[in-house]
């Protein structure tokens, strides 16, 4: 025994040795082999792939209302794709952009992901942002079998399979926030105020479900103003007369600014009255002004001022590429996340056919480490694992983040909530 | 309205009744230049609101300098801020006409899509110009809060500073339209354009500071409403639809109607909406707002111009 066993042990060491020299070149060859896939074997279905680039497209308003809103939107998305691109692209080629505008127009999002899946055959979209062009683009990417990226924190209630949604759908937003405010402000009577279209209507319902079901409060008003009203001295005369505890707002667009410099002007600060919205990132602080807004909450799940090595890379990034003056807001942030999304799921199936990219998404198990907001999951119902996190306004502009809940499971059906 | 004290309604109704002077206000002012030149030139100025845009960026471009340069002087550059808005929109205006809409006088429907255009390329203008974000100039401090003559009531400062404006620029343009030599011959042009040319008013001259004239009142309504809202390319879109309404109902040529008008949609909205919720509160008024132009379609106080 001790014999045999002495001899063999030179053996089993050559072997290895043998098996380390051959390795070595397959090594060489597997890391390499990204390279040499012809684009036939990762692209069977005719997108537009070639050899070294993959042409994705992106697809917002540049022009219109929405410019407003948008730009951070697209600006992240570029910003990730270089990233991307001078890490080595995604299985070896290059991405380029085709970008199209969809000039806050609902029918002119929908033409244009057309022609971007029609005739330009992109492997992926990156665009949208209200739920009107969501809806609006969503027909086409469904019969022409397209991928699309959407960034923007919505109402829930959908999920198509060829849209990953890299926002938060409604419950991930607002239940952790009237938790926290229920606790912390000890508040029992809400005063709901939005503007009057689908996302807050729909919010406000899971908003009301919950204060009246689970928290035992009560809702003493809930109004919705046309979208770009900018007179709200009789709500605010309203407010004044109900006392709530809490005002919790969804009002957007340019009425936002009136709403919040018209409660200045009438004495409403933060002093007074606990106000809590899920309509203001810091791309809104900047045309509300941060001393209109100052000592109210926001509940979103990411902050500029978040603390952290991914977060401090990101932003330091995204200044360099775009500007010392500009901020980061939650969408913008989601969008950010977009590319990696579907880098990490194009590099696991090895291909860039949409039915593969999506069969990968759906195992609900790609993770992004690197997030700007910090980890994140995809779950197989095509949204993301994400934090709640509630920020106070200071004059700045900046928020600070006073809470931040745990990673919430993505439910855009939520039962009870309907 | 039970378990209020008698003193929280006396207030309630005490800034209700300031919120509808408010809104009367507002109105008012963004219909005033629009009212000079759809009244006085039947002239449909579709790009009213942007020339609104033009003196809320000019209010903001003065704040902005004002902050890099002088800062002593912040409490004080919102007056001349106004000022200046008046003359840039005002500028601009004669140009407008100037470049445009003379050619248009005879193609009244024409003016229409003309200023249309002309308001879709200052929008992509100020899009160029300062970006897609909205902006908020700086306002000095005594424009912000609110005054508080008893405990309960607030009454917002930036309101009573467009009240004040507001009673200012009416009063300016009564006396401009019907005390001033100038005024009469814009009357006299409007009454009858060949008789005025035969006395020796260059009505042309006429034509051109007069549209310049409502363009730089809208300039002044801009710079007032940085007070109230935000300033983005797209402003103006928000403010062209009530202007319209508040001087077709009000009647065309009439400066007295356009008051009147304001005024009765301004207290409608706001009571109607103090009662029910608001989209509801804007179907309401914008329906007897409808009816009524179908009984007088010439609005509530019809010129009386031989045409």
């Amino acid at each position: 025994m001790r014999k045999t066993s002495t001899s063999r042990l030179p053996s089993i060491m050559r072997r290895r040795f043998v098996k380390g020299l051959m390795a070595l070149p397959a090594a060489i060859l597997l890391s390499n082999m990204s390279l040499s896939v012809s684009a036939a074997e990762v692209n069977t279905t005719g997108l537009a792939v070639t050899d070294d680039t993959v042409t994705v497209g992106i697809l917002h308003s540049l022009t219109g209302t929405m410019a407003i809103s948008e730009t951070g939107a697209q600006e992240a998305e570029k910003l990730a794709i270089k990233q991307i691109n001078d890490m080595g692209g995604i299985l070896g080629r290059q991405i380029e952009i085709i970008q199209e505008d969809g000039a806050s127009d609902w029918p002119t999002f929908a033409e244009k992901s057309k022609k971007l899946l029609v005739k330009d055959k992109v492997a992926a979209v990156f665009g949208a942002w209200t739920s009107a062009s969501r809806k609006a683009v969503l027909p086409v990417f469904e019969k022409e079998n397209g991928l699309l990226y959407y960034p923007t924190f919505y109402e829930g209630l959908e999920q198509s399979k060829n849209v990953i949604y890299t926002g938060q759908e409604a419950t991930q937003q607002i239940l952790d926030g009237l938790n926290w405010v229920a606790k912390e402000k000890e508040a029992k009577t809400f005063y709901l105020i939005g503007s009057d279209y689908i996302w807050p209507r729909t919010s406000m319902k899971i908003a009301r479900k919950h204060i009246e079901n689970v928290l035992g409060g009560k809702v003493v008003g809930e109004e919705y103003k046309p979208l770009g009203n900018t007179q709200f001295g009789s709500v605010i005369n309203k407010i004044r007369l109900k006392k709530p505890d809490v005002i919790y707002a969804a009002v957007v667009g340019g009425s936002n600014v009136a709403w919040f410099k018209q409660l200045k002007a009438a004495g409403i600060t933060s002093k007074k009255q606990t106000l809590l919205t899920i309509s203001v990132t810091e791309d809104e602080v900047l045309g509300i002004g941060g001393e209109n807004l100052e000592g109210f909450y926001s509940i979103m799940k990411y902050f500029q001022s978040q603390d952290n090595e991914n977060n401090k890379a990101f932003v330091k990034a995204f200044k360099e590429m775009w500007g010392e003056d500009s901020v980061i807001g939650d969408v913008t942030q989601a969008a950010y996340l977009g590319p990696w999304l579907w880098k990490a799921a194009v590099e696991r199936a090895g291909s860039f056919d949409v039915d593969k990219v999506v069969a990968e998404s759906e195992k609900g198990d790609i993770e992004l480490t690197t997030a700007p907001e910090g980890y994140v999951k995809l779950h197989k119902n095509h949204h993301l694992w994400s934090k709640a996190r509630v920020g106070q306004w200071k004059k700045d502009g900046q928020a600070t983040v006073v809470y931040t809940s745990e990673l919430i499971e993505p439910d855009p059906f939520p039962a009870g909530y309907q | 309205m039970d378990g209020y004290t008698s003193s929280e309604l006396v207030s309630i109704f005490a800034m209700q009744g300031f919120a509808g002077i408010s809104l009367f206000s507002v109105l008012l002012l963004m219909a005033l230049g629009l009212a000079i030149i759809f009244g006085q030139m039947g002239v449909i100025n579709m790009a009213h609101g942007e020339f609104m845009a033009v003196g809320a960026y000019t209010t903001y471009f003065m704040a902005t300098l004002t902050e890099t340069y002088f800062p002593a002087f912040m409490p004080y550059y919102f007056v001349l801020a106004i000022v200046v808005a008046f003359f840039v929109s005002g500028l601009l205006g004669y140009l407008a006409e100037f470049a445009l809409i003379r050619h248009l006088y005879k193609r009244p429907l024409d003016t229409l899509l003309a200023t249309w255009g002309l308001s879709l390329i200052m929008q992509q203008s100020f899009r160029s110009l300062f970006g897609a974000r909205e902006v908020s100039p700086t306002l000095p401090e005594w424009l912000l809060g609110s005054y508080q003559p008893t405990e309960m009531i607030d009454i917002p400062l930036n309101g009573m500073f467009v009240l004040g404006l507001t009673t200012i620029v009416t009063l300016g343009v009564y006396y401009l339209m019907f005390k001033s030599r100038w005024g009469l011959r814009v009357r006299a042009t409007t009454q009858n354009r060949v008789m005025s040319d035969a006395v020796g008013i260059n009505t042309k001259k006429v034509d051109r500071y007069t549209f310049a004239l409502g363009c730089g009142i809208a300039g002044i309504a801009g710079a007032a409403f940085t007070t109230i809202a935000s300033t983005g390319p797209t402003t103006g879109t928000l403010y062209i639809v009530d202007t319209f309404m508040v001087v077709v109902f009000g009647g065309a040529a009439s400066l007295f109607g356009t008051i009147a008008s304001a005024f009765s949609i301004a207290q409608a909205q706001s009571i109607l909406e103090f009662f029910i919720s608001g989209s509801m509160a804007k179907v309401y008024t914008l329906l007897a707002l409808v009816l009524i132009l179908m009984f007088k379609p010439e609005g509530l106080f019809a010129s009386k111009v031989r045409r």
